[in-house]
């Protein structure tokens, strides 16, 4: 019998354990995943060594339940895969440590992912990738636009100078009494208003691939909270739609100028923020007026969020590029990839 | 039995191999705290050394805390999870009763260890030899380092620190009663040799997804939100989704 391709992959660089077998870089043949978000909840966000403390209760339960449901004993494994960063340094360090001690217990080789690199590959459950590519990934902690000539070169064209997209969402929400995390709820309240508040657009005209929200962000809780000293009420829905237009807009139109200047033949939506509906149902019809050419590949929606599955996606990629980890392997917290003066002409106007 | 014995959890690391009670080999480093980045290739080496594969494995002993909570978390990680992988027994043993039995058990003093918990406090235990075992008399807790000799005095018997006597410890030190002393800075230093010949002895862990590290602390922001909800039913805050 022919060996399988298959990857046991890690992720816990946040406030989800998970744990998957993916079989040839795009079939998941288990995806378990064990969410805090109702403990975060009570503290009105992530809180490190909470984080750190659950994912090692879940450890262990979550990689049995991995290989249970996938049917794949240890001995048909062609490699471990394991989020290394970015991320919360305790959180990250309990996948790390348990894919270490799997690789080395089995005589696997280890494979170091890029978490970024994972939420991209989320979208490979979609459909096959051609290169070029550009990939708008946004998180709770990410918002940025990576350029790929060909498989496994990663380029940041552009990112947020300030807050991530998703994280002005929570900000946003905790403001408008919605718990962390707040994108889901503010998607939904932005489809039943209309923006009527005309937040700032930051950046948007600028001649770079560069994001920034702390301005709107900061522009939002102004408004709220100078209506609320005249005693004023403001419409909930009307505020998210006015916030999640500024968002998209910004998003939209730095990735369709991003397209002009760098012919690809697929766009990838992907991260956390991916799910939201405002940003998918904007990128689709920008596409087909501005770049009908572009193939859209958005990463299923319940794909976005933190999984170990799209781990193994990258994983499988990286390992058979000769990605390999030795026993020292360690958590990188600030890791990212490789930043391009997305326009050398920028760079000598600067 | 073989056994792999693992401490990590304050500034020194330790491992060793242990077979039938005779200790086959051992590496201490006592250097910058990166316990994650020496953990895997210390263990890889003394494996190679001794010639044995993870297979043979039988029993892993684990410093189970207290001490730094990230150092007890990737001791008991490493040692939860290749005790599950390998399906292969599992004991956890209190940091402060391993640096414990690096005192004579030919003596009648309370043995306290103690490592330093930051702000004046301590993690800290009082134990003794009774008949060849190291039984437990002051439970491991954290306390200021003037609570613990308060209680300590109660005992009314010598007393024998072990324990790395920080700079900030000294501090909190005015007066310290004449039956206490504190051991040199050598007895401060875990040996996993010791730390797997306590781990024979017991019972293994029933259940190795429900082995956590011992911190003897909740996290500052539980403790805030259970003084807000002294009402909140205790429940399990993880969901598989």
């Amino acid at each position: 019998m022919a060996k399988r391709n298959l990857i046991l992959a890690f992720e816990s660089s946040c406030d989800e354990t998970s744990v998957a077998v993916v079989e040839d870089g795009q079939k998941i043949l288990s995806n378990i995943v064990a969410t805090q978000i109702l403990s975060h909840q009570r503290f009105g966000g992530v809180v490190p060594e909470v984080a750190s403390r659950h994912h090692i209760e879940q450890i262990t339960k979550c990689i049995d339940k991995a290989l249970v449901e996938s049917g794949v004993d240890y001995d048909e494994l062609s490699a471990v895969a394991v989020t290394y960063g970015p991320g919360l340094v305790g959180s990250l360090l309990v996948g790390v440590t348990a894919a270490k001690m799997v690789a080395w217990a089995h005589h696997l080789p280890l494979v170091p992912v890029n978490h970024m690199a994972g939420h991209l590959y989320a979208a490979r459950f979609e459909s096959e990738f051609a290169y070029p590519q550009l990939a708008l990934l946004v998180s709770g902690g990410h918002t940025e636009l990576v350029y790929m000539a060909s498989e496994h070169e990663y380029e940041i064209i552009g990112e947020t100078r300030d807050d991530a997209a998703g994280e002005a969402y929570d900000k946003i929400g905790r403001v408008l009494g919605v718990n962390y995390p707040a994108g889901k709820t503010i998607d939904e309240w932005a489809a039943k208003g209309s923006d009527t508040f005309h937040f700032p657009r930051a950046m948007e005209k600028e001649d770079n691939y560069d994001f920034s929200f702390s301005g709107l962000k900061s522009a939002f809780i102004n408004t709220v909270h100078n209506a609320k000293q005249r005693g004023q009420e403001l419409d909930k829905y009307d505020l998210a739609a006015s916030f999640q237009q500024s968002v998209v807009d910004v998003l939209a139109e730095k990735t369709m100028r991003a397209l002009s200047d760098y012919p690809v033949k697929q766009l990838i939506l992907a991260g956390g923020v991916a799910a939201n509906h405002g940003l998918r149902t904007r990128l689709e019809q920008d596409l087909k007026t501005q770049h009908p050419d572009v193939e859209l590949l958005m990463a299923p929606l319940k794909l976005c969020g933190d999984n170990a599955a799209m781990i193994g996606a990258a994983g499988w990629v990286d390992y058979q590029h000769g990605d390999r980890a030795d026993w020292d392997l360690n958590a990188v917290p600030g890791l990212s990839f490789a930043r391009k003066n997305a326009n050398p002409d920028l760079a000598l106007s600067e | 039995m073989k056994i792999l014995a693992i401490d990590t959890s304050n500034h020194p690391m330790s491992v060793a191999l242990v077979e039938n009670d005779q200790l086959l080999a051992t590496t201490t480093l006592n250097m910058v705290r990166n316990h994650s980045i020496f953990l895997l290739p210390v263990i890889d080496d003394l494996f190679q050394k001794v010639q044995w594969q993870p297979q043979d494995l039988d029993r892993i002993v684990v410093a189970q805390g207290p001490g730094s909570y990230t150092g007890i978390r990737i001791a008991v990680t490493s040692a939860k999870v290749l005790a599950d992988t390998l399906k292969i027994e599992l004991v956890g043993i209190s940091s402060l009763k391993t640096v414990a039995a690096n005192v004579n058990p030919g003596t009648n003093a309370l043995i306290v260890p103690f490592f330093d918990a930051r702000r004046g406090n301590v993690f800290a235990g009082a134990y003794q030899w009774k008949d060849g075992q190291l039984i437990s008399v002051l439970n491991d807790q954290h306390l200021s380092m003037q609570d613990l000799l308060e209680q300590l005095v109660k005992f009314e018997k010598p007393v024998l620190l072990a324990g790395e006597l920080t700079d900030r410890l000294k501090k909190q030190l005015t007066a310290v009663p004449k039956q206490m002393q504190f051991l040199p800075s050598a007895f401060a230093i875990p040996s996993t040799y010791q730390l797997a010949l306590l781990g024979a002895k017991e019972t293994p862990v029933q259940d190795i997804d429900d082995f956590v590290p011992q911190y003897l602390r909740i996290t500052e922001a539980e403790a805030v939100w259970q003084h807000q909800h002294p009402d909140a039913p205790k429940q399990d805050y993880v969901r598989e989704v």
